[in-house]
């Protein structure tokens, strides 16, 4: 499906824009009532202001990172402006799994504190003219993001004509978690087919649904997406991993993509070139799929089977 | 199904394992969800009083919130030893 040359820079979002996506920026929940749901604060009046989307999950390790890394870019591939910001701050990575590591100069916490222009810290992907990544500060202070600081760079893009804004939200349930779901439109909870990150997944639906500005207004709730990741289908065939029905079962709600456990996640990251612009890999296309579904399309889940065994496998087991 | 795996059928259905203990705690936590952070130590303090005089087990006290709009209803089932299934009530309002 995506003919265009991913190594060819800045050619890629022509064939994309501008058609077959919904105004109103992200597609409710396929489980809510589509009539009832639209997400109104995204389109008040005649501007359409930016949606801001959450990558959370609360336990570490998920995937959150790889998935905000693409979902930024699979969004700028289709010709939209957004930025991608990384929360974690103190442990800053999103540079890195997009690959502009070395082009750092100022980060989110030097814009908070005025000590440079927004326009001066948001670094512009090599790949995607209407990409732009503001990096988390290394500061090993805990306090250094406020509540105030963050509303500021929010409003700053949207006034820039930002139509999506990505959080990438670190780990935990901590301050940098809460202010990166705080002013969230969407979220997008990053989940792996395993105890430990189900039940964390829950926590944060939870507080999706109290301790977000959405909440607090008593505004239309946040819009809730899961995104399994690392998903083995062998290993759920054979009974050994809970399934999309499973994780979907507990948590109760729509699941808007799932990505395949694959070696293209790792060697990636290894480049810093974010998963989804690697066509041959199922994780790549599996992020695609997922992209195309925020933003409303429909599209069958694919990587969810099992491969065929052959009759060798099938007698000694494989 | 290979004919060797009889070999390695140890942890055959873990996947239903893990969806069963997920599926109650998860509901559990889902019903103190959005409660007051003081009610697990009400819980205790109550059960403390309630062990001065009967001596009823940790899991005797049952503390529920129910949200109704304008007020909301803090209710408290203890289950007495040696009493047939149907719980004693006390019922508080706050």
């Amino acid at each position: 499906m995506n003919q265009e040359s991913e190594i060819d820079d800045r050619n890629v979002e022509s064939e994309h824009s501008g058609d077959g996506t919904p105004e109103a920026g992200l597609a409710p929940p396929p489980v809510a009532d589509a009539g009832s749901q639209t997400p109104e604060v995204a389109t008040t009046g005649a501007e359409k202001l930016a949606e801001v989307i959450v990558v959370t999950s609360g336990k570490g390790g998920v995937g959150k990172t790889t998935s905000s890394a693409s979902i930024a870019v699979g969004l700028a591939r289709r010709g939209k402006k957004v930025a991608v910001i990384d929360f974690d701050v103190g442990l800053r990575n999103l540079d890195l799994i997009l690959g502009c590591e070395r082009r750092v100069v100022y980060d989110f916490v030097n814009v908070i504190h005025g000590e440079c222009t927004l326009k001066q810290a948001l670094i512009k992907d090599k790949r995607h003219d209407t990409l732009f990544v503001l990096a988390a500060s290394q500061t090993r202070d805990k306090d250094a993001l406020t509540k105030d600081g963050v509303e500021r760079v929010l409003t700053e893009l949207r006034d820039d004509g930002f139509d999506y804004i990505v959080c990438d939200s670190p780990a935990g349930i901590e301050k940098g978690a809460y202010l990166a779901m705080y002013f969230a439109d969407c979220a997008v909870v990053v989940v792996n087919p395993e105890v430990s990150s189900v039940r964390d997944s829950d926590r944060i639906l939870g507080l999706l649904a109290s301790k977000t500005r959405r909440a607090e207004l008593g505004a239309a709730p946040v819009a809730q997406h899961l995104l399994l990741t690392r998903y083995n289908p062998s290993r759920v065939a054979t009974g050994d991993m809970m399934s999309i029905d499973d994780v979907k079962d507990i948590l109760g709600i729509e699941v808007v993509g799932v990505i395949p456990e694959s070696e293209g996640v790792l060697a990636a990251s290894n480049a810093g070139v974010p998963v989804i612009l690697d066509d041959e890999s199922n994780a790549g296309q599996a992020y695609e799929d997922a992209v195309a579904r925020l933003l409303g399309e429909q599209r069958t889940m694919r990587f969810i089977d099992a491969p065929k065994k052959g009759l060798f496998s099938r007698l000694f087991g494989g | 199904m290979g004919i060797f795996d009889f070999l390695r059928s140890r942890n055959k259905h873990s996947a239903s394992i893990a969806k069963e203990r997920l599926r109650i705690i998860v509901a559990q936590e889902r019903s103190q969800r959005g409660a007051p952070d003081y009610l697990p130590l009400l819980r205790r303090e109550i059960l403390e009083v309630i062990r001065k005089y009967v001596n009823v087990d940790m899991e005797a006290v049952d503390v529920h919130l129910e949200n109704d709009g304008t007020h909301s209803v803090l209710e408290l089932s203890v289950a007495l030893p040696g009493q047939p299934p149907g719980m004693q009530g006390l019922r508080a309002e706050g």
